[in-house]
């Protein structure tokens, strides 16, 4: 029953690990980029939340009304004033531009917020379990679950059946031919990133319910989220979520050998599946 | 028939070369008239001088941009405390061996690595890294989290106060020195053309019957090995390993990168230039803390925008300048 448990209890939190991974995923499917300042938005994200709700009073899950917007247009912003000028071929000037903007995201939040540790409370929804026949699940991780199944399918939805997710499918196989139909691969581009920290935003007013987080936590969620994106197969929101599943097993069982084992038995799953399927499980495109 | 002659220095290098030896000549003295702080600082700029001339070699002329570095460093650092602490190996033979270790390491790391392409390649470094520093972490005969010291007994062994500053130094000094000259000879050879062609077209080189993916290979692991004796280095002067600060991916790689980005990436030159501009930054504005962060990330970000060469790239564009030639020139007669 324990084992069982353990289990379950990872399935959950990898909900959150495809949230963390899932705008990762569209970006890179979008326009083959790797943004390294991917899991500090994340936790900008739980820091804009902290603010809406002290300013508000809303509860945290609520105040995703705000925090969603605010970030998407961010994620906008940057786009078309910063990142659409790294693209074009060369691997480096995207990678080393969101390298320079996670240092400024990190060292911006320590000066405005300090490095303490802070929370969102959720009330009585941090607590609150179901039980299923001697299971018992936590009301937090189940709709932390939900969540990531009902944003992926909504990605997925918006990718195959909407006009913009086929402006994001025409660019992404050939960005000329698509200009050359009408569409503006900048605003393209930046739709895509205004998608993707709208993502962001969900998985950091999570994260901030789940846990503490602080400054510099940044860099380790964005290395979850793209062990997840791995292990599923590029291209495949499906998989980045059986993805994320898989490495939050492998943390939970990880974590029931040996405490400090946690975060390295997620590794070693990824640096496993890498070496039997350098592809992942579930690919639908090249790196 | 048109006569023309070829060669590879040009005045300003053979200049340089001269006032490269002389300064060489100068530090290397530095033991019998510096202070301490001095040495210390010079050690610390020779460190970083040697991890930004290793990267630009992975990143600048290979296209293997890794942000894992860290690992090396913090491997190099571990491997040397276990070598003096357990087999009582003498620290400054403990560095060569941390090398060698490292490089024997990296052979099946890079064959994992290498599987994921471009940015994923970066990431998947990193990972690397982190799987490192875990289990640095349990470690526990080394201090597990909260790292270790090198006992006295061992310190010793370096010799007394002035004897075991001077001896770190110069070791800095011929480390930073002995990765700039590897550079240097290894793109003057057959392999550094290899490099070159790689580094401007890869399908191109391909067409010519380079072999990339063993030149990638083989450049990777002698890098691991490289950055690993500069890791042992460093956990040399600081007489300390910890998890978190010799797996730094700051310290080691997010600085190093700006570094050569600054300088100019796939130049000798620009990592030495970029070095000048870390540690005069450094020096100036270090008391703002993390504004001075902030500062660096922007001034990174900017660089890479306005002008992708760095520095010297642009200077080199501009004015034809040469420092460290590498490829020739044709002077034709008339």
């Amino acid at each position: 029953m324990d084992l069982i448990n353990i289990v379950l209890q990872g399935v959950l939190v990898g909900g959150l690990y495809a949230l963390f991974a899932a705008g990762l995923s569209l970006i890179f499917g979008v326009m083959r980029l790797v943004n390294i300042a991917h899991g500090d938005l994340i936790v900008l994200a739980a820091y804009i939340a902290m603010e809406v709700i002290r300013l508000s009073g809303l509860p945290p899950l609520l105040a995703l009304i705000f925090v969603v917007p605010v970030m998407a247009a961010f994620g906008y912003a940057l786009q078309r004033g910063i990142l659409n000028r790294t693209l074009g071929g060369d691997l480096l000037p995207p990678l080393l531009v969101s390298f320079g903007l996670s240092v400024i995201l990190q060292n911006g939040l320590l000066a405005v917020f300090t490095a303490d540790s802070r929370k969102l409370d959720a009330g009585v929804l941090e607590t609150a379990s179901l039980s299923f026949g001697g299971l018992s699940i936590g009301l937090l991780p189940a709709l932390m679950f939900a969540t990531a199944v009902a944003v992926i399918a909504a990605l997925q939805f918006m990718f195959y059946k909407t006009a913009l997710g086929r402006a994001f499918r025409a660019t992404s196989d050939d960005a000329e031919i698509a200009e050359l139909m009408g569409l503006d691969r900048r605003r393209v581009y930046a739709w895509a990133m205004a998608l993707c920290l709208g993502v962001v935003a969900i998985a950091g007013v999570f994260l901030a319910i789940r846990s503490n987080f602080d400054p510099f936590m940044g860099p380790g969620r964005l290395i979850f989220g793209f062990e997840a994106v791995i292990i599923g197969g590029l291209g495949n929101l499906w998989g980045t979520l059986a993805g994320g599943v898989i490495l939050g097993v492998a943390q939970g069982l990880g974590a029931a050998i040996d405490p400090g084992w946690q975060i390295l038995a997620g590794h070693v799953a990824f640096l496993l599946i890498l070496a039997i399927k350098p592809r992942g499980l579930f690919p639908r495109m090249d790196g | 028939m048109m006569q023309f002659t070829i060669s590879r220095a040009t005045i300003t290098s053979r200049i340089a070369g001269v006032f490269a030896l002389l300064l060489l000549a100068v530090l290397a003295a530095a033991p019998w008239w510096a202070s301490s702080s001095f040495l210390h600082l010079a050690g610390e700029f020779a460190v970083y001088l040697a991890l930004a001339t290793l990267w630009n070699l992975l990143a600048g002329y290979t296209g293997l941009v890794s942000v894992g570095q860290q690992a090396y460093v913090g491997l190099g650092g571990y491997i040397t405390f276990s070598l003096a602490l357990f087999l009582g190996v003498h620290p400054l033979l403990a560095i060569p061996l941390a090398g060698l270790v490292a490089a024997l390491v990296a052979i099946p790391v890079a064959s994992l690595v290498f599987r994921l392409a471009g940015a994923y390649f970066a990431i998947g470094t990193w990972v690397m890294a982190e799987v490192f520093r875990l289990i640095a972490a349990q470690a526990t005969a080394l201090g597990g989290g909260s790292g270790i010291s090198l006992p006295a007994t061992v310190t010793k062994e370096l010799g007394g106060k002035w004897l075991r500053e001077a001896s770190i130094f110069w070791l800095a000094l011929a480390l930073g020195a002995g990765c700039l000259a590897l550079v240097y000879l290894l793109l003057r050879s057959r392999i550094g053309l290899a490099l070159t062609a790689i580094r401007d077209s890869e399908v191109a080189s391909t067409s010519l019957g380079i072999r990339i993916g063993r030149v990638k290979h083989v450049l990777y692991v002698l890098v691991a090995g490289l950055t690993a004796m500069i890791g042992a280095l460093i956990s040399l002067q600081k007489l300390r390993v910890s998890p978190d600060a010799a797996f730094s991916v700051n310290d080691w790689t997010a600085f190093v990168i700006f570094i050569v980005v600054i300088g100019g990436i796939g130049t000798i030159e620009g990592p030495i230039i970029g070095t000048i501009v870390y540690f005069l930054l450094r020096e100036f504005l270090a008391d703002f803390g993390t504004l001075y962060l902030l500062f660096l990330g922007t001034l990174a970000i900017v660089v890479m925008l306005a002008a992708p060469k760095g520095l010297w790239g642009y200077a080199a564009e501009r004015f034809g300048w040469s420092l460290f030639p590498v490829g020739y020139r044709i002077h034709f007669k008339d």
